[in-house]
């Protein structure tokens, strides 16, 4: 089914193929985190599997969200919180775990 | 920016366009202090997974790998659902759209179930919330996750009864849409939930 | 679609319909204005009063007038209804709600109904912590772990109540963003809004981001009472100063949303009475938009004496001197508005040259606090004291007085007995400095805060604090006559008593329903003051 525009307002309507290559996306990237999670790889699984997880959620986010064609505006709000969520996690983080110790 | 080009002349009624967009914004704004709000707990996680690596590795072994895949098969593909829900609601089918809600809600119900089954084998074994901080994050993100899939689940069931009964056409969905990015947003945060918790190496 | 327009002698100024139900089922954001305006006043006045008594009981150095519990009950019963019921939602939602429409020239918010139902959870929220707080309650406002995990206070209900306010908090932040973004009428671009839009924009951005972090921050205190979860428990594995970092990662911005509006109000003002236009627009604007970016840097400034690592420390103090610039950018411009211009001392000036004078002690001495190694001295002083109340009292509280003073015969259609009011605040500004600058030199000589008792040589400052706030207190008392009776018997009020050429002033007092006859077509800035060019509506 070719998307196509509707109202006045140019609005844009994905189309269901597209959302099923998402989906079909979607689940590669599921069994290859769950894969890669039986595989030792250090201190690096953390990052592969947070790694995989951002690409996932971009990809609901962009499409089955609609924020690819959403505006500036949105998209500032949409990544806002997700530094503001950074900064709490990496100061936190610098607090913990530079205190001395004392024995 | 463009400025509202408005009508108001009719008491707080907006022209549909600005009313639209409105709500789409409010939404995403909402979404937002959700973010915010798992993301206390998802620093808690930071910062407990790296003083205590070994613990976080050993005990999340008690967790149900494959429930936990289930799980996450089952919220993607009510996402999908969900998406096309809302194009198709936008192609004026009221009855597709209808029944993909409905599936969507289906998945829903269905995550709680497995989650109920999860839950109830921990308490079985004698876990709960306080027994480490492992299993505190675990019942504490996924509890307030499924505290949130419910919310969905009756916003969803609500809309649902408002498309059966035609009150949406391809002119006027917000509501569905509303409630579509919500849902994803459940979605979202179980995409995140599940390598953290299910899948450490 | 057709415009209708409301002939003149139809006008039905929007406070004509009576009866309780008008009130609490309204949709209308004048009226939601005027019941945020009437509640938090009004806890205002309770917590003020609570105030008194503590100053009461210091006013001798041993605690004779209530014993150590009961006086930390008071000071948190003081500190949580004056920051939760009062100062984080005050000015934002009562002058927000009425001005933020009528000066981007709508007729409402973007959510009316989303409005009401907004004071609906404020007045749950304040029942439900209200009863928490009478049970007592003993943790202090701030209700730091490991006591308020242990204690056996209430805490859960107390922090639900919070929990319940916060959510208030974000929906109202939540609307007026949509509204600033959606709803300005046609001509309204960002750099032709009211400087006061400007700071409601950047305040409702961190009532929307920052309190979600407390909720969450509250559930887990909760949790660690109800579930025996652990995070900040030490002998479970936690961190009691995870819970510090987390409130406090809320509690500055909150700082600000208590601050900014304010500072928005003092932008407004000025340059009505310095007949000039505000010097630089663009650097106030912008200044909003910054503090509240900064304020998001420099949380742990609180905690300096708590156990953090000293990197982190020393980070925080070096971002917290930054929150220092943009606001100084502010004072800078306030300041150059007032030069050469043809100042009238109304009552509503003297309140906007207060803040300008006292916000900038209260600043500065904010900048002591931010040094590192000064505030190893000073943390959990008196100095501390004296720094927050120039800024929550000297700033927010004479923003909030210069606001009703300014906008009062716009929103209630009369005017007050402005001698009076003037003597009002001559009573306020002498009172609250000499109740709180001795309280700076109480604080370097050490004197701790929150304490009931004190050795005898603080006794002269304290005991002259103790008589600055009965000087303090008359002051709001004639203030609040003068405005209440100006209410019941003052003459009515003109459309546009100081001649000021934003949209509010352009409709009869009080305005309409709608508000506007017309939507406006707006074609140039609210500040062309004294060049003869009149905003065109």
């Amino acid at each position: 089914m070719a998307s196509h525009s509707h109202s006045d307002k140019h609005e844009h309507i994905t189309s269901y193929k597209t959302y099923l290559i998402v989906w079909a996306a979607l689940m590669v990237l599921t069994v290859i985190t769950v894969y890669v999670s039986y595989v030792d790889f250090g201190t690096m699984n953390v990052v592969i599997a947070m790694a995989v997880a951002s690409i996932k959620a971009a990809l609901v986010a962009l499409f089955f969200m609609h924020l690819k064609f959403e505006d500036s505006i949105t998209w500032v709000f949409a990544l806002f919180p997700l530094g503001l969520l950074f900064l709490l996690i990496t100061m936190t983080f610098v607090d913990t775990f530079t205190r001395v110790v004392v024995p | 920016m463009a400025e509202a080009g408005i009508d108001q002349s009719h008491d707080h009624h907006m022209d549909p366009a600005t009313e639209y967009s409105s709500s789409k914004l409010g939404m995403w704004l909402f979404l937002g202090t959700e973010i915010l709000l798992f993301g206390g707990l998802f620093a808690a996680y930071a910062i407990f997974h790296a003083r205590y690596p070994e613990m976080f590795y050993e005990q999340h072994l008690e967790l149900n790998r494959t429930m936990g895949a289930i799980n996450t098969c089952v919220l993607i593909f009510s996402s999908l659902t969900m998406a096309m829900g809302v194009s198709a609601i936008k192609w004026g089918k009221q009855k597709t759209a209808a029944i993909l809600i409905l599936i969507t809600i289906i998945c829903g119900l269905t995550f709680g179930v497995v989650k109920y089954f999860e839950y109830s084998a921990k308490f079985s074994h004698h876990i709960y919330p306080d027994t480490s901080i492992f299993f505190s994050l675990y019942f504490l993100m996924t509890g307030l996750h499924m505290i949130h899939v419910f919310i969905g689940l009756g916003i969803l069931a609500v809309v649902f009864v408002l498309t059966l009964k035609g009150k949406f056409n391809a002119k006027y969905n917000t509501p569905i849409e509303m409630g579509g990015l919500y849902w994803h947003l459940v979605d979202l945060i179980w995409i995140y939930l599940f390598p953290l918790l299910y899948l450490i190496g | 679609m057709a415009n209708h327009t409301i002939a003149h002698d139809v006008y039905v100024p929007f406070l004509e319909k009576k009866g309780f139900l008008s009130w609490i089922l309204t949709t209308d954001h004048k009226r939601i204005g005027i019941l945020y305006l009437v509640s938090t006043s009004l806890f205002f006045l309770v917590a003020g009063i609570i105030a008194l008594l503590m100053r009461f009981e210091l006013l001798t150095p041993a605690s004779d007038f209530v014993d150590p519990h009961t006086y930390n009950v008071l000071f948190t019963l003081h500190g949580s209804i004056m920051v939760f019921f009062f100062i984080v939602p005050g000015l934002a939602a009562s002058f927000g709600n009425f001005l933020i429409p009528l000066m981007i020239g709508a007729r409402d918010v973007a959510f009316p109904k989303l409005n009401i139902a907004s004071y609906w959870i404020y007045l749950l929220g304040t029942a439900i912590l209200l009863m928490a707080l009478l049970k007592p309650a003993d943790t202090g406002w701030t209700f730091y772990t490991p006591y308020s995990a242990t204690t056996n206070t209430d805490v859960v209900l107390m922090t639900f109540g919070v929990f319940v306010l916060g959510f208030s908090s974000i929906l109202t932040g939540l609307n007026f963003i949509v509204t600033t973004h959606k709803m300005r009428a046609p001509g309204m671009t960002w750099h032709r809004l009211p400087l006061f839009i400007w700071a409601s924009y950047a305040t409702s951005v961190l009532q929307l981001l920052a309190t979600p972090v407390v909720g969450i921050t509250l559930l887990l205190l909760i949790t660690e009472r109800t579930l025996g979860v652990g995070f900040f428990d030490p002998a479970k594995g936690g961190d009691p100063i995870l819970f510090q970092n987390f409130f406090w990662f809320y509690s500055h911005p909150a700082v600000y949303i208590m601050i900014i509006p304010a500072m928005g109000v003092i932008s407004e003002i000025i340059p009505v009475f310095s007949r000039k236009p505000i010097f630089g627009y663009k650097a106030i604007a912008y200044s909003s938009l910054g503090i509240a970016a900064i304020s998001f840097l420099v949380w742990a400034h609180h905690m300096f004496t708590s156990g953090i690592s000293e990197t982190a420390a020393t980070i925080f103090s070096f971002l917290t001197f930054l929150v220092a610039i943009p606001t100084a950018i502010k004072v800078f411009n306030w300041t150059a508005t007032l030069y050469k211009g043809s100042i009238h001392l109304h009552s509503a000036m003297l309140y906007a040259l207060g803040f300008i004078f006292l916000f900038t002690i209260g600043g500065l001495t904010g900048v002591f606090l931010g040094a590192l190694a000064a505030d190893i001295h000073l943390h959990d002083t008196y100095f501390v004291v004296a720094h927050m109340h120039y800024v929550m009292i000297g700033g927010t509280v004479m923003g909030f007085f210069g606001a009703l003073h300014f906008w009062y015969p716009k929103w209630f259609g009369k005017m007050f007995n402005e001698t009076v009011a003037k003597i009002a605040w001559f009573f306020i500004f002498v009172g609250f400095n000499v109740t709180f600058f001795p309280q700076f030199f109480l604080g370097i000589q050490g004197m701790p805060r929150r304490y009931a008792s004190y050795p005898a040589e603080f006794e002269s400052l304290m005991s002259l604090s103790t008589y600055g706030s009965w000087i303090l207190g008359f002051g709001i008392l004639i203030m609040v006559i003068n405005l209440i009776s100006g209410l019941i018997n003052g003459p009515k009020a003109p459309e546009n008593p100081y001649n000021s050429l934003s949209l509010e002033w352009q409709i009869p007092s009080p305005p309409p329903h709608e508000n506007f006859e017309e939507i406006p077509h707006v074609t140039d800035w609210s500040y062309g003051y004294g060049k003869k060019k009149e905003l065109e509506v």
